[in-house]
């Protein structure tokens, strides 16, 4: 009994959402969204195509064929709108080797969408809100992270380590400064 | 039973639709545009009228517009510190002493964070005030009137960013400096900010029948930069509380050198027991210089008058009247809850909200628990006051607004969200992107103790692809989310002017019946109106004419003028005779170094033209304000500076 009745429940909104859209064939092609205006995920700043500006920090990463892993774990983590704002945002950019160095099974483990949480800390634990060179970063003892932990800073002869991972290199992007990184930076466990 | 009914419910409704689907001429089909809920939310058809006003700044405009919701409409732009030619303040005699400061005529401002009166926590509709951020000034504007009546300017201040929110019975309206500054000011090295700089927080108190602003006095404290702030209210009504950050009282690269302190401060100000203070006598006064500028709606003039004094209080010499209240990094908004009970710190580097508890920092007082001492005054222990974090999951929360159901919304600057969250289990509801990059927002009496919880509008700094393209620069973008239910619905998208920092709502009804249509004219106490036009005429002071003129449609009385001459100052002193709601009439002469004037029905205005060259110049009515306007013109003969031409003046003749 019950059960038939919560099927008859279910089958009443149907019949009349059927009968709604046989009736309204005049405006079949338009789109009926019944809850406000409806926003596809591939929408935002990240979404808009521009040619003239400088390139913001996430296409910097998405044009480098050595941050592969790094794209496809931001479009994992839907943090692409985070990264083409006004910033500014220093980004630390593992390369590909640098992901392939952690145990095997960790990247393909975090690119699962039930450990989206897990990797968004992952990631935002690269960003600094901020644009600083290589040698300005120098005059840091640590940093504050876009995950709420800070991460440390040292400097070993001419380079710069951040979070214990080596500056490669540095491209000045429109909102802000991507370094990329020789090593993953793992958010310290407790703080 | 419930059953049957449920099954009733959805005949009668397959009912409907069946019937309105047999009618030929439809709904659905003269629908078509609205093809959505969100259509029909916003749609205010022709002739209807909006449910709410919004006023939102208009940052470097320097002005307050005026929108409907949930339409977006604009109605009208206010003129607060900026010259306005659409209406001539600023450009007016009468109005040009309202942009009068310490520093000569400022003609602009950095208008920032507007806030209605208050009685009882409630929005009251008498007034609207407005804060430069610039040259430090408060304003006022009359809602019945939709004109600023009054501007105080603030001395020993510097950015007034964290203003002007008023108490809850608008007895008092703060302006805390955003920069600290040598008080007094003096020439000394940069370098030695720290320690001999201080940051001013001023309550300026309002007088309640006309609301006219006096400072009551200034609080002295240490050198940090003062944010944003909002008042107690309920239990909390008496205390202020105030953002500060740079507690590291950097003078140089503040992106580095004021994120270093893990946790700045929330001051919380017991503003009432300062009072009292004062009141017995307490305070030091000191010599200042600030204007204070009154617009009289019976003159039509506004006066600035110089002052010389304001009463400043150190906070050690008022013991249990200042606390600091540890807040991670580096805060923004300071936002209070409706019930007064909450104060949220909004961490703009942060992920997280932090949430005070009043009630745990009164017991936390009380208990004398304190973490030390900044400049002698106390710091609280931050887990003494804590009443909960919002693990939001977004980046750069910034400010909240409430709802009257216990919900919060939060915007999210980097994450470019709104989070809907519940005060007390401080759990994330909802969340919805905001296009682009979301500074304020805004719910109808959102920040006061009666919100009104059906819109909330995200205001946002970045439009890219918003709308049309219009060259580099574009105007901002906001949203309207229908919040009514649980989840929020994105509903509606428009263009704001300038750059809103904030805005304030109420019900349409608060002020709708009351905002004026005419000034009288047999009240009008302007001393160079005419109340007929026989009594229109043209005297001279030396160099000085002064042109006594009135307008009615469709002609100026007088509009023949002749004995003017090559460097005399001509003043056109305007009556509007119309009785009439919504006939102005405009005022302009070729060649004027000025603006036009807008003339309202009763009101008298001032124009100056200074004629360089002989000739014969036309004036017209700029508005367009009957079949006749074309022909709503006039001569000045300007003759040589030594011509003996007398005076005269005529209509019709």
């Amino acid at each position: 009994m019950k059960t038939k009745e919560s099927t008859m429940k279910l089958f009443v909104p149907l019949l009349i959402l059927f009968m709604v859209t046989a009736c309204n064939t005049k405006t079949k092609t338009e789109p009926v969204s019944t809850i406000g205006v409806e926003v596809s995920k591939e929408q935002g700043q990240a979404f808009i195509q521009n040619d003239e500006s400088t390139p913001t920090v996430l296409s910097i990463a998405i044009n480098s064929p050595d941050h592969t892993t790094l794209v496809a774990a931001v479009q994992a983590a839907d943090l692409e709108n985070a990264l083409v704002n006004a910033g500014p945002l220093m980004v630390f950019a593992p390369t590909n080797e640098a992901f392939d160095a952690l145990p095997e099974g960790t990247v393909e483990n975090l690119l699962k969408p039930e450990n989206k949480d897990a990797l968004a800390n992952i990631l935002k634990h690269h960003v600094t809100p901020g644009k600083y060179d290589k040698e300005f970063l120098k005059k840091f003892k640590k940093l504050g992270q876009a995950n709420d932990q800070n991460t440390t800073v040292e400097v070993k002869d001419d380079d710069v380590y951040v979070g214990g991972a080596k500056i490669l290199a540095s491209v000045p992007a429109g909102n802000g400064i991507v370094h990329v990184v020789d090593k993953v930076i793992l958010p310290p466990s407790e703080e | 039973m419930k059953k049957y009914h449920y099954y009733m419910m959805a005949l009668i409704g397959v009912a409907m639709i069946i019937s309105s689907c047999g009618n030929g001429s439809n709904k659905s089909s003269s629908n078509g545009a609205l093809g959505s809920s969100a259509a029909e939310k916003v749609y205010v058809a022709p002739g209807q009228q909006d449910e709410f006003y919004a006023f939102l700044s208009g940052g470097y405009s320097g002005n307050l517009t005026v929108y409907g919701l949930p339409s977006g409409r604009m109605f009208k732009e206010i003129p607060v510190f900026s010259q306005f030619p659409t209406s001539g303040y600023g450009y007016s005699e009468e109005t040009k002493p309202m942009l009068n400061t310490s520093f000569g005529f400022v003609p602009w401002d950095d208008a920032h964070h507007p806030d209605i009166s208050q009685t009882n926590g409630e929005l009251d509709g008498r007034w609207i005030f407005i804060n430069g951020n610039n040259t430090p000034r408060v304003a006022r504007i009359n809602l019945s009137t939709f004109e600023t009546e009054e501007i105080i300017e603030v001395p020993n201040s510097a950015g007034n960013h964290s203003s002007s929110f008023i108490t809850e019975n608008t007895e008092y309206v703060v302006a805390g400096t955003r920069f600290s500054v040598p008080v007094p000011q003096k020439d000394m090295p940069i370098n030695e900010y720290k320690g001999n700089f201080k940051g001013a927080l001023t309550f300026i108190s309002v007088e309640q029948e006309h609301g006219n602003m006096d400072i009551k006095f200034q609080l002295l404290m240490p050198g940090f930069n003062y944010d944003l702030s909002h008042p107690g209210r309920g239990d909390s009504h008496g205390w202020f509380f105030f953002t500060t950050y740079n507690t590291e009282e950097a003078n140089s690269l503040m992106e580095v050198n004021s994120s270093q302190n893990d946790k700045d401060f929330i001051a919380a100000v017991n503003w009432k027991k300062i009072e009292e203070y004062v009141n017995n006598g307490g305070g030091t006064k000191m010599p200042a210089d600030y204007a204070h500028n009154v617009y009289d709606e019976g003159t039509h003039m506004g006066t600035s008058t110089m002052k010389k004094e304001v009463l400043t209080v150190d906070p050690l010499k008022v013991p249990g009247a200042v606390f600091f209240l540890p807040t991670p990094k580096s805060p923004h908004g300071c936002d209070v809850d409706p019930t007064g009970q909450y104060i949220i710190g909004n961490g703009k580097l942060s992920a997280d909200l932090t949430v005070h508890s009043f009630d745990k920092m009164i017991v936390a007082i009380e208990d004398e628990k304190f973490d030390g001492e900044a400049y002698g005054i106390p710091i609280l222990k931050f887990e003494d006051v804590l009443a909960g974090t919002v693990k939001s999951g977004g980046l750069g929360p910034l400010h909240t607004e409430f709802d009257e159901k216990g919900n919060a919304y939060t915007t999210f600057f980097i994450s470019s969200e709104v989070v809907k969250w519940k005060l007390g289990t401080w759990e994330v509801i909802d969340r919805k992107p905001t296009f682009y990059s979301v500074g304020h927002l805004m719910i109808p009496g959102g920040n006061s103790r009666k919100p009104f919880g059906k819109y909330v509008v995200a205001m946002n700094k970045i439009t890219k692809d918003r709308y049309l393209p219009t060259g580099p620069e574009m105007e901002h973008s906001a949203q309207i989310y229908d919040i009514s239910g649980e989840k929020m619905e994105l509903i509606y998208d428009f263009p704001t002017h300038g750059e809103p920092h904030y805005a304030a709502g109420c019900p349409a009804e608060l002020l709708a019946p009351k905002s004026k249509k005419i000034y009288r004219l047999d009240d009008n106490k302007h001393p160079y109106a005419v109340s007929n036009p026989s009594e229109a005429r043209v005297e001279r002071n030396g160099k000085e004419v002064h042109i006594y003129m009135s307008t009615i449609r469709s002609h100026f009385t007088p509009d023949n003028i002749e004995g003017v001459k090559v460097g005399d100052k001509v003043y056109f002193h305007i009556t509007n005779h119309e009785q009439d709601f919504d006939v102005p009439h405009g005022f302009s002469i070729i060649g004027q170094n000025t603006s036009e004037l807008l003339v309202m029905p009763g009101q008298t205005k001032t124009s100056i033209w200074e004629p360089k060259k002989v000739g014969v110049w036309p004036f017209y009515c700029t508005d367009f304000c009957s079949a006749l306007h074309q022909e709503m013109q006039g001569y000045v003969r300007v003759s040589p500076a030594n011509s003996d031409i007398e005076l005269s003046w005529s209509l019709g003749e």
